[in-house]
């Protein structure tokens, strides 16, 4: 006769909530290791992605996720010359909000190489990559936009062509992708007030120097779009991503381009570094003390639970060891219930948050790993937390049941 | 006694208790001498505070005397105040107990209440689950086997309590005021079933009690006063 299940069986409500209770502490710890597991895999996840040897930024900045970053577009094609070098690409990234149904719309928005980048390497859950030079764009599926969405972002409007699955930013914001030309377009949007003044700004301080007031063509170039301009060169981009050619030596190329003076540039593994390191440091940091604090509360009032639940049979654990009943029958009767417990409580905790977690707002990420951890911390916990009841049931003395 | 062939089933010589010591020491038995025979059943009576349920506890080898020597069933048990036996085992084997509340254990029905004791005692589970039954129609409770205790009233609860006793054919029964909680018919029923049980099982049973009614249905009545017995308490019937 098994006398735990006797015991469960008879009180099998008070033993179901209980389960539930301790399955949903359980998740909460589950859930908390998601977000750290999210928080570090979201931020390193572009990195990952796009699978750059180096990145090359402005000098002196850690960009360009760890801060501001701005070098000439033309830095691209002075890497490319660097031997060693097989490919390089502009990299923009900026992160604006807009208004969708009357929410707010925050997104990452990454400009893509178009042609040579087509988003071939997202992971694409529908439609397609990129086709056109303009006005199309790939989203994330978090930002509910669906295939064929219409965006008026800046002075134009975009269509929706591809949905991506848990592209985020280290901030937690869905990404968008566009062609490079298109995130510039976005970037550096002006309203056409801004941008007559701008012009009439140009003039005014072309018509102070000598060349402007002689020659009447620099003083209409002045007035016109930017682009007429000669003097000034395409918008910035945040940071050219080098490929290093097969058999080439990165850290050669790395230390060709780290010697000119306007960039500084960093391997995949340091970016890495500057994110996990640097930028998302201090909330690892703060997820990982309150997992946890969240775990040794947990091991407390399961340990309470348990506790009380061997009282509740303190006086019954009496008759059965008056009646000759030997130690390992009343410590059965604990330990399988405490593991009964946990193993029921961890099945809730990871059925429900199979179906909780994906409403959170930011990336919950159970890995195996993870799992088999809070397993192995659950069963030493259902352990540790009995014998606080198995030490009360042995001190229990028969002739209580007598006196 | 099933496994202890001898007509005695218990007899203490100079059973002595101290609880304490110093100023708190309390003296609780004070050089006991007692025989019990097999379908033998004696009443132990006195006032409140005269060692009743301590030499209930003694005997029952729930805990050592201070000093003083059990045999059982011609085997020695206890020797100057130690156990010289496994006393889980021998409680186990060789002994029933029944309580002032039937104390059962409220998760388990009415059988499994006493298949307990017969499975913790290496039964097998079918064995068991056959002289459960077969002990609950004796007492006249079969018809609640499978009931909780909760759902049994009082006179029910103490003939599963009395049946779970019975259950590994113990050679002593020892109850602590099992009329206590039930009214005087009841109560007479009760005693009149450890009567029975005595006389058809051949058990020994020590009976502590308050009620004086019932005295007619017991072999001896042993008046137990400042942990002394009056009288001649090994004296036969």
């Amino acid at each position: 006769m098994n006398l735990a299940l006797k015991d469960i069986r008879h009180n099998f409500g008070r033993f179901v909530l209980t389960a539930i209770g301790i399955g949903l502490l359980l998740m909460l710890v589950m859930g908390m290791g998601g977000i750290y597991r999210g928080l570090v895999d979201d931020a390193t996840l572009l990195v990952n992605r796009i699978d750059a040897d180096l990145w090359v930024v402005q000098k002196n900045t850690r960009g360009p996720f760890a801060e501001i970053s701005r070098i000439p577009a033309n830095a691209e094609d002075r890497v490319r010359a660097v031997p060693g070098v097989a490919s390089s690409n502009d990299f923009v990234s900026h992160t604006i909000q807009r208004e969708q149904a009357g929410r707010p719309l925050r997104m990452t928005v990454q400009g893509l190489s178009w042609p040579q980048d087509n988003g071939t390497w997202l992971p694409l859950i529908a439609g397609r990559r990129l086709e056109q030079a303009h006005f199309e764009m790939i989203a994330d599926k978090s930002l509910g936009l669906p295939l064929g969405h219409r965006m008026a972002l800046g002075k134009d409007t975009y269509t929706v062509v591809g949905l991506t699955r848990n592209m985020a930013s280290t901030a937690g914001d869905s990404m968008v992708f566009v062609t490079l030309a298109d995130s510039q377009a976005i970037q550096y949007d002006q309203s056409g007030e801004a941008v007559r003044l701008e012009r009439q700004a140009r003039r005014s301080r072309a018509s102070d120097f000598d060349p402007g007031r002689v020659q009447p063509e620099i003083l209409n170039r002045a007035a016109g779009p930017s682009a007429g301009i000669p003097a000034l060169g395409p918008s910035p981009v945040s940071a050219v991503l080098v490929k290093v050619a097969p058999g080439a030596d990165p850290a050669q190329v790395a230390a060709t381009i780290t010697s000119w003076p306007d960039v500084s540039v960093y391997t995949a593994e340091a970016q890495r570094q500057l994110l996990v390191g640097g930028m998302v440091d201090k909330s690892r940091r703060q997820l990982a003390l309150f997992s946890g604090l969240l775990i040794i509360v947990s091991a407390i009032i399961m340990a309470l639970i348990l506790y009380t639940l061997t009282l509740d049979k303190i006086h019954d654990i009496a008759v059965l060891k008056l009646m000759g009943a030997r130690n390992l029958v009343v410590i059965n009767l604990i330990l399988q219930q405490a593991l009964l417990l946990g193993t029921i409580g961890y099945g809730i905790a990871y059925g429900v948050g199979q179906w909780v977690f994906p409403i959170f707002p930011r990336r919950v990420l159970i890995v195996n790993e993870d799992l088999w951890l809070l397993a192995g911390i659950v069963l030493g916990i259902s352990i540790l937390a009995s014998l606080l009841g198995i030490w009360r049931a042995m001190k229990v003395q028969p002739n209580e049941v007598i006196a | 006694m099933v496994g202890i062939p001898d007509r005695r089933i218990i007899e203490a010589f100079g059973l002595t208790k101290v609880y304490g010591s110093g100023h708190t020491e309390v003296q609780a038995l004070r050089g006991i001498d007692l025989s019990l025979s097999r379908g033998e059943v004696i009443a132990l009576l006195g006032p409140s505070g005269a060692g009743k349920t301590t030499l209930l506890t003694v005997i029952g080898l729930v805990h050592p005397p201070t000093s003083g020597r059990i045999v059982m069933g011609g085997k020695t048990v206890v020797e100057d105040g130690r156990f010289t036996v496994d006393v889980l085992s021998f409680r186990r084997q060789h002994m029933g107990f029944v309580f002032q509340k039937a104390n059962l254990i409220p998760f388990l029905t009415a059988a499994e209440n006493v298949r307990v004791a017969m499975e913790i005692n290496d039964q097998s589970p079918r064995a068991a689950r056959r002289r459960a039954m077969e002990l609950l129609d004796y007492l006249g409770v079969v018809n609640r086997a499978d009931y909780y205790p909760n759902l049994l009233s009082g006179g029910e609860q103490q003939r599963v309590a009395v049946a779970r006793a019975l259950a590994n054919q113990p050679g002593l029964i020892l109850a602590d005021e099992p009329t206590a909680a039930l009214d005087s018919v009841r109560g007479r029923q009760v005693m009149e079933l450890f009567r029975k049980v005595a006389h058809e099982q051949q058990a020994g049973v020590i009976v502590v009690t308050h009620d004086h009614r019932a005295l007619d249905l017991f072999d001896r009545a042993l008046e137990m006063e400042d942990g002394l017995i009056r009288g001649n308490p090994t004296a036969a019937p």
